[in-house]
């Protein structure tokens, strides 16, 4: 790989020890992946924020650290929401690792924002054709498909290296030719809400990692899109998808003639597969609510009291943009969790069964936190979660 | 005493015991980071511990939270002294780099086959393996 005077002497250790570790990360992985040279990145968002998965040792590298990160740097999701966890019935011990953890994070000049959904709260820190260095998966995929913007899946260290040198190895999602379709996709049904996260829980276990395009009846709006990838990453590793006349096109046409035919069935299947029946709890906003997503549970919480547990995880940024929007969720007993979600919350693995929207939670509790999961669309999660008698 | 070329991922020099497997491995589920032991039953390396091991695998698998873990692991005194791979992918990269436990890969498949417990030193800045025989 190519690097600059400045990128050689970096490596060789003179501009410090954490930063020599970094660069050393960047051309290990370049060279991995075969990348020519180094390109700057308009903004990372970190992985492994939530103490559960990077434990103490994760948190001791991050203090082991020495630096700021030079382009703007937000956070995955953490643990628990990071002012009312006790709500949660997280303990205090992995409290006080979690808030180590964030300072730990802030202290090198990282903006403590924890969300997969960057995007929702900052115009700024993606735009088309932006390379970026992004880690959590559903914010991958939306920035590369919905967005137009570039970028590999990031794990953390390799997301924090690009934080403080400002740059990332250019293979992968930044390059044309790895941005080509590899799969079309025909879906002959009308879709809405969560069969969007149905879908992309059948199509990603299709595709596994590569680049779906489909060709759609229905036209998804913005958060049926990322509702769509997130399932994609999940069940696969879907990191970019395209939907004709809908986000940007392909930069090269389709690679093979691969075409697949869903329909109703396949959708419909996925929720019979995973009923609601038996579950706890209700928990909604994976990835993040935004805005238009909580006046709709909003509205639908009209009036009712939930008999059950009932999540709804966002950004503290969207909270705190419609306060009213939370008072209004919160009169029904419901929580507005900030800060975290069901998948990266230990607060999860009390319960043995969770009802979800989201076709990325439902590939990922059972896996992560031996919970199980039914699946269900929005109304009919915020019906089970305010009926009487079990789910 | 016989030596072979490889590339250098992650730099450092060190020696131990030989453990080699045919599987990749996914550090996070497959290896307890508390007593270094393969935990996965369905991995050809149950029940071994590879502190101390140059551990040798084709490269590693699964979730990225896997760097952590070899950190983890390291912090311990339970990381392997080395790795070898035949082509190392991200995880175990950095994993390797952040931890400081040199890896090296792109070498042949006969090595996935040594006997285990052979010493074998693997010096990546060099961008050799020593194996004793």
């Amino acid at each position: 790989m190519y690097l600059s005077q400045e990128e050689e002497r970096t490596l060789s250790g003179e501009c410090g020890k954490t930063s020599r570790r970094m660069m050393e990360i960047l051309v290990a992985l370049g060279d991995i992946y075969g990348a020519e040279r180094l390109i700057p990145v308009r903004s990372v968002q970190i992985a492994g924020v939530s103490f559960k998965n990077i434990g103490d040792a994760g948190l001791e590298w991050i203090r082991d650290l020495n630096g700021q990160v030079v382009v703007p740097s937000i956070l995955n999701p953490a643990g628990m929401d990071l002012c009312r966890w006790q709500e949660m019935g997280i303990s205090e011990e992995f409290a006080s690792k979690q808030l180590q953890t964030v300072e730990a994070y802030r202290r090198l000049g990282i903006t403590i924002d924890c969300t997969c959904t960057p995007y929702q709260i900052y115009d700024e820190l993606a735009r088309p054709g932006d390379h970026l260095a992004w880690s959590e998966s559903s914010a991958v995929s939306y920035a590369n498909s919905v967005i137009g913007a570039r970028t590999n899946r990031e794990g953390g260290p390799s997301a924090l290296a690009a934080a403080l040198i400002g740059k990332t190895p250019a293979y992968g999602y930044h390059l044309d030719e790895c941005r080509r379709p590899t799969h079309l996709i025909k879906v002959d049904a009308d879709l809405a809400g969560s069969d969007y996260g149905a879908l992309g829980f059948v199509a990603g276990r299709i595709v596994k990692d590569g680049v779906p395009l489909f060709r759609l009846r229905s036209r998804p709006l913005r958060d049926e899109l990322k509702a769509l990838g997130a399932a994609m990453a999940a069940s696969g590793s879907v990191a970019l998808y395209y939907v004709e006349g809908v986000t940007f096109s392909p930069p090269l046409p389709l690679e093979s003639e691969e075409t697949l035919s869903l329909g109703r069935e396949e959708i419909e299947e996925v929720y019979e597969h995973h009923p609601g029946s038996g579950a706890e709890i209700v928990a909604l906003g994976c990835p993040h609510c935004s805005v238009q997503e909580l006046e709709r549970v909003a509205d639908l919480l009209e009036e009712k009291k939930v008999t059950k547990e009932l999540w709804i995880c966002t950004a503290r940024k969207t909270a705190e943009a419609r306060p009213d929007l939370v008072r209004k969720i919160e009169a029904s007993g419901a929580r507005v969790l900030c800060d975290t979600c069901m998948v990266v919350s230990p607060a999860s693995e009390r319960f043995s069964k969770m009802l979800v929207n989201s076709g990325k939670a439902l590939s990922y509790l059972p896996g992560l936190c031996g919970v199980k999961a039914g699946f269900s669309s929005t109304k009919d999660c915020i019906r089970a979660a305010t009926e009487e008698g079990p789910a | 005493m016989r030596e072979i070329r490889c590339h250098k991922v992650a730099s450092g020099c060190a020696s131990g015991p030989a453990l080699c497997t045919r599987e990749a491995i996914s550090f996070l589920g497959n290896v307890d980071p508390e007593t270094g032991k393969v935990v996965d039953p369905s991995h050809e390396l149950y029940g071994e511990c590879i502190c101390g091991k140059v551990l040798i695998f084709p490269g590693g698998k699964g979730s990225t939270v896997g760097s952590y873990v070899i950190y983890r692991l390291q912090k311990r005194g339970l990381a392997p002294a080395a790795m070898v791979n035949l082509r190392s992918e991200a995880i175990v990269a950095v994993g390797a780099i952040i931890s400081g436990i040199p890896l090296v890969d792109r070498v042949p498949e006969e090595v996935l086959q040594l006997e285990r417990g052979t010493w074998v030193k693997v010096d990546a800045d060099q961008g050799t393996i020593a194996i004793s025989e």
